[in-house]
C-alpha cells in the first residue's frame, strides 16, 4: 500500500513538472543573441519578417518573466525564421529577374 | 525540432521560388523596351479592356464592382480630401509662402510630372516627398506620409491634373537608369513570409480574387493615387499603399519614402506614362 501511494506521489510530481528541464538563463542568453544576430543580418538586406519579431518580442517576454523554457523555444524559433529570410532575400537578388516581362 | 522548424520554411521558401516561370531578363536597363514589354503583357491578357481603363484599377476587372463604383461616384467619398487639401494648399506658412512658390505653375497641374530624376541630388522626388521637403524648407514642421493630411494634399494636387497623362522621364544618366532598374528589381522581388512580390499580385493575378478583393493590374494602378479605401475608412497615400503592401506579405515594411519605394514609385509610374491621372479615387 506504501508503494503504492509513493509511486501515485511520483507520478502526480512528475506530471506537474514541465515537459524538458528548463532552459538556464545561459541557454536563453545565447539563443537570443543568435536569434537578435540573425534578424540583424535579415534587417542589413531590408528583409525582416512580421512572425520574426512577434517570434522575438515574444522570447523576451518570457525570459523577463523568468520562463527559460519558452522563451529558448520562441528565441529558437525566431532564429529560424531569421535566417529563411535571409535565404530568401539572398535567393531573390537574382531569382527576382525571373519574373520580368519581356 | 528546432532543426526541423528551420528546414521545413527554408523547404517551404524554395518550393515558392522554384514555382516562378523559368523566365530570364536582360541585365541592360532599357525604360523604353520594358515600357513596351510591360504594355504588351497588359494589353495583350486583357484585349477587351480600353487602354485607358486601367487605371481603374479592380473596377475594370469585374463588371459587378464596376456598378457599385458608378454609384460611388455619384458622392465620391473623397471630396472631403479635396476640399481639405485646397485649402491647405492655399494657406500661407509662417513665413507668408505657401505651397504653389515650390512647385512649377505654382503646382496646379503638375502632379502627372512626379516621381521625376533630380539630377542635383541624384535621386527621385515624389510628390510627397517635394511637399515635405517645401515645408521643411519654409521652417514647418514634416506631415506624416501615410496620414491625412498628406493625403488630402496629393489628392488636391491630382485633381488638378485629372485626364493629364502621366509623363515620367528617365534621362540618360547612369543615376536614373539605376533607380529604375532598382525599381524594377524591388517589383518583382518576392519578400515577406508569404513570398509574395509586387508582380505577384498585380501581374501575374489582375482580376483574380484574394479573399474578397479583385487584384488591380499594375499598369496605371498608381493614376488614382491618393485613394479612399472602403477597408481603412480613410484617404490613403501611395507611402501608405506601399507600406501594407509590405505587411500584407508578412514583411516589416520598409519606412515610407525609403529610397526602395522611391524607386518602385519611379518604375511603376513611368510604366504608366499615357494613361490619364485619375485621382483622388475610391477603392474597395
Amino acid at each position: 500500500m506504501r508503494a503504492f501511494f509513493v509511486a501515485a506521489s511520483l507520478i502526480v510530481i512528475a506530471a506537474a513538472m514541465p515537459a524538458r528541464a528548463a532552459g538556464s538563463k545561459a541557454d536563453v542568453d545565447a539563443a537570443l543573441k543568435a536569434a537578435q544576430d540573425a534578424e540583424n543580418a535579415a534587417g542589413a538586406l531590408k528583409n525582416r519578417w512580421i512572425p520574426t519579431e512577434q517570434a522575438l518580442a515574444a522570447a523576451k517576454k518570457a525570459a523577463s518573466a523568468g520562463d527559460f523554457d519558452t522563451a529558448v523555444k520562441e528565441a529558437n524559433r525566431a532564429e529560424a525564421l531569421a535566417r529563411a529570410s535571409i535565404v530568401q532575400a539572398k535567393e531573390q537578388e537574382t531569382a527576382w529577374k525571373a519574373l520580368v516581362i519581356h | 525540432m528546432r532543426n526541423s522548424c528551420t528546414a521545413l520554411v527554408i523547404v517551404a521558401v524554395f518550393l515558392a521560388i522554384a514555382g516562378a516561370p523559368p523566365v530570364t531578363a536582360d541585365d541592360a536597363t532599357n525604360p523604353e523596351a520594358t515600357f513596351k514589354a510591360f504594355r504588351a503583357y497588359f494589353t495583350k491578357k486583357f484585349p477587351k479592356l480600353a487602354l485607358n481603363d486601367f487605371v481603374n484599377g479592380p473596377y475594370s476587372m469585374d463588371a459587378d464592382l464596376r456598378k457599385q463604383w458608378q454609384q460611388i461616384e455619384e458622392l465620391p467619398p473623397y471630396d472631403f480630401a479635396i476640399e481639405r487639401g485646397k485649402d491647405m494648399f492655399a494657406a500661407a506658412f509662417k513665413n507668408g509662402k505657401s505651397y504653389g512658390d515650390c512647385f512649377p505653375d505654382k503646382g496646379i497641374g503638375i502632379r502627372q510630372n512626379y516621381p521625376y530624376f533630380d539630377e542635383k541630388s541624384g535621386e527621385v522626388i515624389t510628390l510627397e516627398l517635394a511637399l515635405n521637403r517645401c515645408r521643411e524648407a519654409n521652417g514647418e514642421a514634416l506631415f506624416s506620409y501615410v496620414k491625412d493630411e498628406m493625403a488630402s494634399l496629393t489628392a488636391y494636387m491630382a485633381f488638378t491634373s485629372r485626364g493629364k497623362p502621366f509623363d515620367i522621364k528617365v534621362p540618360n544618366d547612369p543615376r536614373a537608369l539605376a533607380a529604375f532598374r532598382n525599381g524594377e528589381r524591388y517589383f518583382y522581388t518576392r519578400r515577406g513570409q508569404l513570398n509574395f512580390s509586387c508582380a505577384s499580385c498585380h501581374v501575374q493575378n489582375p482580376g483574380n480574387h484574394i479573399r474578397t478583393e479583385v487584384l488591380a493590374p499594375a499598369l496605371g494602378i498608381l493614376n488614382a493615387m491618393p485613394i479612399y479605401r472602403s477597408e481603412w475608412n480613410s484617404m490613403g497615400t501611395i507611402s501608405r499603399r506601399f507600406v501594407t503592401c509590405n505587411s500584407q506579405t508578412r514583411g516589416v515594411p520598409l519606412e515610407p519614402q525609403d529610397e526602395e519605394f522611391r524607386d518602385v514609385e519611379y518604375f511603376l509610374s513611368y510604366m504608366a506614362n499615357g494613361l490619364p491621372i485619375s485621382g483622388p479615387a475610391a477603392r474597395p
